[in-house]
């Protein structure tokens, strides 16, 4: 009886798919209207961006030169390639001080994030589901509100005189306030906090559909917790702490509120870099340039994250 | 066992304190009356007063709701194309190019995005005339792009968890594909609509890069007059904001929380 179920529901979900396929008109509508969106205001933006890295800066509106240009009369057209941004990026150390610092920076915070976000999600995935839907909602109400006053409100707990210090100087850990706010561990504790819900929730998904009696089994072939967890618990969360680290990681890399807000003035972070080329330089030439190295270094992790979900949707 | 379940739960306890550390403080902060915010002056709704008596951050905010709003609903409707064109349309070409453009844009740096789409506005307006100078309509082409990747990955998780058979006895009883997808299948992935249009709208709402990037002059959006008021230090102002949006958004959740309560022993009562 239940294989005659599965084998028709098979059947029925082809016959709904072919019976689709037959209306060619409306399925060139319903795909062909995101498909274009995406195109014009997703894809080409970045051949765009990789023109105008070719290009010079210029005082102009828009404020950089023209790649092509052509003489009607002469009917002459000249390509003016400028190399000159990616090879500044290469001489310039301070770039590549940048990039390697936002690497350094998203990878030491995503494993911060992990670690702290590992027992949280367990402890949801393992509670009874009145408690678990109550824990849940706790997680995911930070992640509704404002990112940017999330950030904002820790400008004033870690302020020199704020409540951080208060509280570590009335329990006797330090004896005159610290310098938090404005330098790099005001960074690590913003990006920590805003992109924990991330970590989250992958590990939650995966985590709440492991199955108790393989630990027991475990834990009866003679097992100790730590091994449990390290042995049968991790390798089984792997899909989600994969995906849960890279949807930290990449972010955070082009990060710009957070070391604009928490951090110093010598916290380096290409995010940063770019917008001050951008809004301060008004070089946008050089902008682009740091915009199209950002996105080769990133390309990998995306299109790993983008199989991640790309999986889960045919696993499910 | 005993030991563990001890270790965890003290370890969760501190994660969640430190989740609701920040936003309790901005909340007994917006209260207090002193403008300094390391002296508790005792509670005050005067924030508050100012809050709507600034008419520079009052206008931001109708700018972003109004932005928001139309944003949410156009990358619902594109959204909705594109998950339903991924579950329910089987093998088509430009497939794999297309679930790769839509899920790309939930990972891909603010920074970047916002560039780019600025010097897409730039050049078109170079070469059509199009668009002409950028403004609202430039932050809403924006937010559309990447909300609706959001709104496509709960649709198309909602389709793919869907039974179809109601699809195919519609079918069966000779519903045309348009009747059967605004009878049938919409009704069906409303709770994702919903959750969609509202995580669209939120996002919208919060964006301070790619809407910096790609605003003309004398367009503020709340979050980029946010920015830079916060730039220059605490603002108790802002404090009383952040209450507000913290509530409105508490009482969003604990509703919906409460919705799909109700519905599941709806669900459950049936068979019981």
């Amino acid at each position: 009886m239940k294989k005659l179920t599965a084998a028709s529901l098979y059947a029925g979900k082809n016959r709904l798919m072919g019976y689709l396929a037959r209306h060619k008109w409306g399925r060139k509508v319903v795909v062909g209207i995101p498909f274009v969106w995406l195109a014009l205001f997703f894809f080409i933006p970045f051949v765009v961006v990789f023109k105008i890295s070719l290009s010079e800066s210029a005082i102009a509106i828009p404020p950089y030169t023209d790649l092509f240009s052509w003489d009607v009369e002469d009917a002459y057209a000249t390509l003016k390639v400028n190399l000159g941004n990616f090879l500044f990026l290469l001489e310039d150390s301070y770039y590549l001080d940048a990039y390697l610092s936002s690497l350094k920076i998203a990878a030491i915070s995503t494993v911060i994030t992990l670690i702290i976000g590992f027992p949280m999600a367990y402890l949801i995935a393992r509670s009874e589901p009145r408690r678990r839907m109550f824990l849940l909602a706790m997680v995911i109400l930070p992640f509704w509100t404002s990112f940017l006053l999330r950030v904002y409100a820790w400008m004033a707990l870690l302020k020199k005189n704020g409540p951080v210090n208060d509280v570590l100087m009335s329990i006797g850990l330090i004896d005159e306030p610290l310098r938090i706010l404005n330098t790099d561990i005001a960074v690590y504790i913003g990006i920590v906090y805003t992109y924990l819900p991330f970590m989250i929730l992958p590990l939650y998904a995966v985590l709440e559909k492991l199955d108790n009696s393989l630990l027991e089994a475990a834990e009866d072939l003679g097992c100790r917790p730590f091994q449990t967890f390290f042995l049968v618990t991790v390798p089984l969360a792997m899909p989600g702490i994969v995906a849960g680290c890279l949807l930290v990681f990449i972010p955070v890399v082009g990060e710009y509120v957070i070391p604009a807000l928490l951090g110093g003035s010598d916290t380096l972070m290409i995010g940063r870099v770019l917008w001050d080329e951008f809004s301060k330089n008004r070089d946008w030439p050089m902008a682009s340039a740091v915009a199209t190295v950002m996105l080769v270094v990133l390309v990998v992790p995306i299109m790993l994250a983008r199989n991640r979900m790309g999986n889960k949707e045919e696993t499910y | 066992m005993q030991r563990r379940s001890y270790f965890l739960n003290t370890s969760a306890l501190l994660g969640f304190i430190f989740l609701y550390l920040p936003m309790i403080s901005l909340v007994i902060y917006s209260f207090n009356k002193s403008k300094l915010v390391t002296v508790w002056g005792g509670w005050s709704l005067q924030w508050y007063v100012e809050l709507f008596n600034n008419d520079e951050i009052m206008s931001a905010a109708m700018l972003s709701l109004k932005i928001a709003f139309v944003a949410a609903s156009l990358s619902v409707v594109l959204g909705v194309m594109a998950g339903f064109a991924l579950t329910r349309m089987g093998r088509f070409r430009g497939k794999m190019v297309l679930s790769g453009w839509i899920s790309a844009p939930l990972v891909m740096p603010d920074v970047i995005t916002g560039l780019s789409l600025l010097l897409l506005f730039v050049t078109l307006e170079n070469l059509f005339g199009w668009p002409s100078g950028r403004g609202a309509m430039t932050i809403i082409i924006a937010h559309t792009t990447f909300c609706m990747a959001y709104v496509a990955v709960i649709v198309q998780s909602r389709l793919t968890d869907m039974d179809e058979s109601l699809e195919e006895a519609a079918m069966d009883l000779g519903a045309k594909p348009f009747t059967l997808f605004f009878l049938v299948t919409l009704p069906l992935i409303a709770p994702a609509i919903i959750s969609g249009w509202l995580l669209a709208f939120t996002l919208s709402l919060d964006d301070l890069v790619i809407a910096s990037f790609v605003a003309g002059p004398g367009n503020s959006t709340l979050p980029m007059i946010i920015f830079s008021k916060v730039r220059l230090g605490v603002t108790p102002e802002i404090n009383a904001l952040a209450t507000l949006m913290i509530l409105i958004v508490a009482i969003g959740v604990v509703a919906a929380m409460y919705q799909m309560r109700r519905r599941e022993k709806q669900e459950i009562k049936p068979d019981a």
